[in-house]
């Protein structure tokens, strides 16, 4: 896709006002939703703390999060958002099941799976795109876990990480929400998100808080 | 099941039929990823195709084994490891008059050596018998000659230093053409050996098995295989030390393991 259709499709469904539950009824298309997947990196931090407030106390998904992290230390952002939120907020351990309604964070220096048994599983293959954990592996094995079932978000950041994850869930059926670059702290992420694949939706990070709770279709 | 899934459980079967190489209980996404890797390094267009060239051609597949396999280590990675070894452990295996230590999984032998260097800092070494098993041949071969990429030897020695090391790093090795050439004497008793955590038995018993970032890449049921043989290769109260985001939580075996150190991931053999 050329920049100039990159841009015509991201006008075509950037949205200034949060959007209504038929929109995001219509967007969906029928989806049932059963995971969501978050990737952000350069200000990621930031993005993470405006938008999971969203999440309601007895929200039904699980919520996987990921963002850069320098290798050599352990990441605390499980613990900080733990007490922020009205869900259980964990790092994501190997072979853990993955429980509903949990928000589970990638640990630092090992690449975090989804396996197809709906488990976690951690590797130390080598860094994809200089990141370990990489968005593109959470992504891809999310979207072969869970297909039309995963709903993926993808935030601010410096490098093109997290492209070849949307395009792989894409490709799978599931749901893919880009934030608005020119929302972005730092709009590469998403606009190389956007130089691969027309997401279903394309909002600045107000909007994207709004319609975490949106994505439960079950009723509880 | 997707197409994709289907002609990489055809792979691992046709592997382990034909060279006895057991894959059918790796995890599933990081073993796609590097399959996928392969398809792309040796050319393959689709799993299938690999898997007729792998049939009919053994250099292929020991080529594929590369991929297969995971040759990511460092020397004393996670520094608090080791200082939770010398710590907790070797004061305990100081008290026997000789030692078994099984390094399982020890790939291209980084580990060994950040091992064999711990335990002759501590006065251990001459009486240990080191075990330092791995199924990739090619990696056990690396592991015998004992040279590591000089680039590295900077980050090695920050963990080496962080690790509670004692002397000067750069006294283990000579630089030489490019690379670190790791005293021999290091590994005078050690025995490098094909083993198959997924096939083979237990061999020996043992006072302290060190298995860290081997277990992730197995299922739930390759990895109860494998705690089953390390408790049955342990002596009573035997050590186990695992990779430093590695659980046994999940494991049938997990009450029979006690945590020693846990962050550090140091268990104790608990039961017979």
């Amino acid at each position: 896709m050329s920049d100039t259709q990159a841009r015509a499709g991201r006008s075509d469904a950037t949205q200034a006002a949060p959007l209504s539950r038929a929109q995001v009824r219509a967007a969906l298309g029928g989806r049932r939703i059963e995971a969501v997947v978050i990737g952000g990196s350069a200000g990621g931090v930031d993005a993470l703390v405006a938008l999971l407030p969203g999440i309601p106390a007895g929200y039904t998904l699980p919520v996987f999060c990921i963002l850069h992290l320098p290798g050599d230390r352990e990441s605390r952002l499980a613990e900080l958002f733990d007490d922020r939120l009205p869900v259980p907020v964990r790092e994501a351990v190997d072979k853990a099941p993955i429980a509903p309604g949990t928000i589970y964070f990638a640990g630092s220096g090992y690449h975090l799976s989804v396996e197809q048994d709906r488990t976690f599983s951690l590797s130390c293959e080598p860094p994809v795109a200089f990141a370990r954990p990489a968005i593109d592996v959470l992504m891809e094995s999310a979207a072969d876990a869970y297909g039309s079932g995963l709903a993926a978000i993808l935030l601010t950041g410096a490098n093109h990480d997290g492209a070849a994850g949307m395009a792989a869930i894409h490709a799978g059926g599931g749901f893919t929400v880009v934030q608005d670059p020119n929302d972005a702290q730092v709009p590469t992420m998403p606009l190389e998100a956007l130089r691969r694949i027309k997401p279903n939706l394309v909002l600045p990070l107000a909007a994207i808080h709004a319609l975490l709770p949106m994505l439960e279709t079950e009723e509880p | 099941m997707s197409d994709i899934d289907i002609e990489l459980r055809m792979l691992v079967e046709a592997v382990y039929l034909k060279y006895n190489y057991d894959f059918r209980d790796y995890t599933g996404a990081s073993q796609k990823r590097r399959v996928l890797v392969a398809l792309r390094e040796m050319e393959c267009a689709t799993v299938s195709e690999l898997q007729a060239r792998v049939m009919h051609d053994a250099d292929a597949f020991r080529q594929l084994l590369q991929f297969l396999t995971i040759p990511v280590t460092e020397m004393f990675r996670d520094p608090e490891y080791y200082a939770a070894v010398r710590q907790h452990v070797v004061p305990i295996l100081k008290t026997y008059p000789s030692l078994n230590v099984w390094v399982a999984g020890c790939s291209t032998g980084e580990e060994v050596y950040s091992m064999a260097i711990l335990l002759q800092e501590e006065g251990l070494l001459e009486r240990t018998q080191i075990y330092a098993t791995d199924i990739n041949p090619e990696s056990l071969a690396a592991a015998r000659r004992g040279v590591m990429p000089l680039e590295r030897m900077r980050a090695y020695t920050e963990n080496y230093q962080k690790a509670g090391g004692k002397r000067a790093f750069s006294d283990y090795y000579t630089a030489a053409y490019g690379g670190a050439l790791f005293e021999r004497a290091l590994v005078d008793n050690v025995t490098f050996a094909d083993h198959s955590l997924a096939t083979d038995s237990v061999f020996a018993e043992t006072h302290f098995i060190s298995c860290r970032n081997v277990m992730i890449y197995f299922n739930r049921r390759l990895q109860n295989r494998v705690l089953g043989l390390f408790h049955e290769s342990l002596c009573h109260r035997g050590f186990l030390g695992l990779g430093s985001k590695e659980s046994i939580e999940f494991s049938n075996h997990a009450q029979r393991f006690e945590a020693l150190a846990r962050r550090e991931r140091v268990f104790r053999k608990v039961g017979a």
